[in-house]
């Protein structure tokens, strides 16, 4: 890695952690289960150094393999992750109808 | 640079800025989901990009992964059911580590030889948390789901033990890193990584698996960052170091609520065998009190607070108790729920159950809003909670939870203790209050004790 490349390498990651912080501080407790479940959904983007393993040029098979077995663990986090953590937030979205009802009682 | 790598940069860039606005979209419940739409998008255009760009040649492992993935994780995210949330999310802490560590060793394998000093170092950051990561994982999903005993397991010298072994897999790290050519090295060090992370959880008690979830979740994320500095790229940076960071933030907060340092959940080995130091003011009668005079209490009760913990997501409780709240509602009592950081086993647990249940968000109170309002409560409802509403941590600076924030149930006027029986929680500490005047006890499974409640009311 030639200096140019890490130095930018570091400012990503510090600018990354810095707002990391600003913007997970906000998250209220009641969202803290499926946002450690969508963050975890999320880094399920080293996917895409798997999928680099398991079918670019000219590696040796092994490197395949570990690639085929990373790509289908990282696949299950990202479909797995995202499919959860919408199940779950649907969950606290169904507020609404309640709400509503009450307004019918009000009305009755 | 030819014009698919440009492509390709280009998806990444797209990605990061939607992982970046669909946390920022996670700060309300309203537009929560919205935001997932956008990381999804961003993950999506992140692979598209990653196959146009990256000169695949072989797609047969691609497809294959993809596809054995695909049905896996929507399997699961179908099937497993909420009161399963904290294994579940432990195993996929495990499997983003466990891809992080194997795209490291792909890459040991692949071009260990062409490797400057910084990528090796990234490289063995990445395998180092990548392996602890995704054994001590599973060892929490493991405890989590009753494979594995839940109480610490703790042996004579067990810190010394893991010192060593901490030291040898930081010195094969080292050796690695200034001998890239010696495999051996490299391969002690995933192998002691791989131990030192079954290590690391085996000592820690069911009841401290938030803190454990939170620091895991931040090592997986952590890994993935590492996996970019390898790589050189700035995607899995940023969705890495999101995620290393969001989980330092939750395991801050936890150890915040539980009043101790995150060395002290590790290393402490709380609630193995310190039973003995039962505070002063215990002993005592607990008195129990019948179905009937309970349903008396809430249906005659102004004002009812329930106070949920693990037990209610193990007896699978949320439906009865929003039933219950429901029906107390419809008589006009004001029902509210008081949420511990951490009661249950991850972070925001109770939560997710209650809103499964159909409890609206609205009526669910971090600890500093309800704390005030306990005085003025006449019936605090305690569901299998235990150590968050033990008031010897305010009272009893011998206690070994003394200056744990807690949620004050013994300041109502009266409070009902469902518990399956006499038995102490999972830390082994007493609770003065079960003994407390004002506190009755209602034996049995909290989800028939609900139900039974429910129709007690209805015939009041």
């Amino acid at each position: 890695m030639n200096p140019a490349v890490l130095i930018a390498s570091v400012y990503v990651f510090a600018l990354a952690a810095f707002l990391g912080y600003q913007v997970i501080s906000r998250v209220p407790p009641l969202l803290h289960t499926p946002l450690m479940s969508a963050t975890n959904a999320i880094s399920g983007i080293s996917l895409i150094g798997s999928l680099v393993l398991a079918g670019a040029v000219h590696y040796p098979l092994g490197a395949h393999i570990l690639g085929f077995v990373a790509v289908t663990t990282a696949t299950i986090n990202v479909v797995g992750g995202f499919g959860i953590t919408d199940r779950m937030l649907k969950m606290f979205g169904k507020r609404k109808p309640e709400v509503k009802l009450e307004k019918k009682e009000e009305a009755k | 640079m030819s014009l698919t790598s440009y492509f390709m940069e280009a998806t990444y860039l797209v990605a990061s800025i939607l992982f970046i606005l669909s946390l920022k979209m996670m700060s309300h419940p309203e537009t929560a989901r919205r935001g997932m739409f956008l990381a999804e998008g961003g993950m999506f255009a992140a692979i598209v990009g990653t196959l146009v760009g990256a000169h695949i040649v072989t797609w047969v492992w691609i497809i294959a992964g993809l596809a054995v993935g695909s049905i896996v994780g929507a399997w699961m995210a179908v099937s497993v059911p909420m009161t399963a949330m904290p294994q579940r999310t432990a195993l996929s802490h495990a499997f983003g580590a466990l891809a992080a560590a194997l795209v490291g060793i792909g890459e040991f394998i692949v071009k260990a030889s062409e490797m400057g000093a910084v990528t090796r170092g990234a490289l063995g950051f990445e395998v180092m948390l990548g392996a602890l990561t995704t054994t001590g994982s599973l060892i929490a999903a493991g405890k989590l789901q009753g494979v594995i005993a839940g109480k610490p397991i703790q042996f004579r010298g067990q810190n010394i033990l893991n010192l060593l072994i901490a030291l040898a897999m930081v010195s094969s790290f080292v050796f690695f890193w200034i001998h890239p050519e010696t495999a051996i090295a490299f391969y002690a060090m995933l192998a002691l990584a791989f131990i030192f992370g079954v290590m690391l959880v085996i000592p820690i008690g069911s009841a401290d698996m938030p803190v454990v979830m939170s620091l895991l979740n931040s090592y997986a994320g952590l890994a993935a960052a590492a996996t970019g500095f390898v790589l050189g790229n700035n995607v899995l940076i940023i969705a890495g170091t999101l995620d290393g960071f969001s989980g330092f933030i939750l395991s801050v907060l936890m150890c915040k609520a539980m009043n101790r340092s995150i060395t002290n959940v590790l290393f402490g080995g709380f609630g193995s065998v310190v039973a003995e130091a039962a505070s002063a003011n215990s002993g005592g009668v607990m008195r129990e009190i019948s179905l009937d005079d309970a349903a008396m209490q809430l249906a005659f009760a102004n004002r009812v607070i329930f106070v949920p913990g693990y037990g209610l997501a193990t007896a699978q409780a949320q439906h009865a108790c929003r039933e219950l709240g429901e029906l107390l509602e419809s008589r006009g009592v004001t029902v509210k729920y008081a949420i511990h950081p951490v009661a249950g086993r991850m972070p925001g647990h109770m939560n997710v159950l209650l809103a499964e249940a159909n409890v609206p968000y609205s009526s669910l109170y971090e600890m500093e809003q309800i704390n005030p309002e306990f005085p003025s409560t006449d019936v605090a409802v305690v569901i299998g909670a235990n150590d968050v509403v033990n008031p010897d941590a305010r009272d009893n600076p011998k206690s070994l939870i003394a200056g744990m924030p807690i949620l004050e149930v013994d300041r109502a006027k009266s409070v009902i203790v469902l518990k399956r029986g006499q038995g102490r929680g999972f830390s082994g500490l007493e609770n003065p209050l079960f003994f407390k005047p004002c506190t009755t006890m209602l034996y049995g499974d909290a989800k028939s004790s609900l139900g039974h409640l429910a129709q007690a009311v209805q015939h009041v």
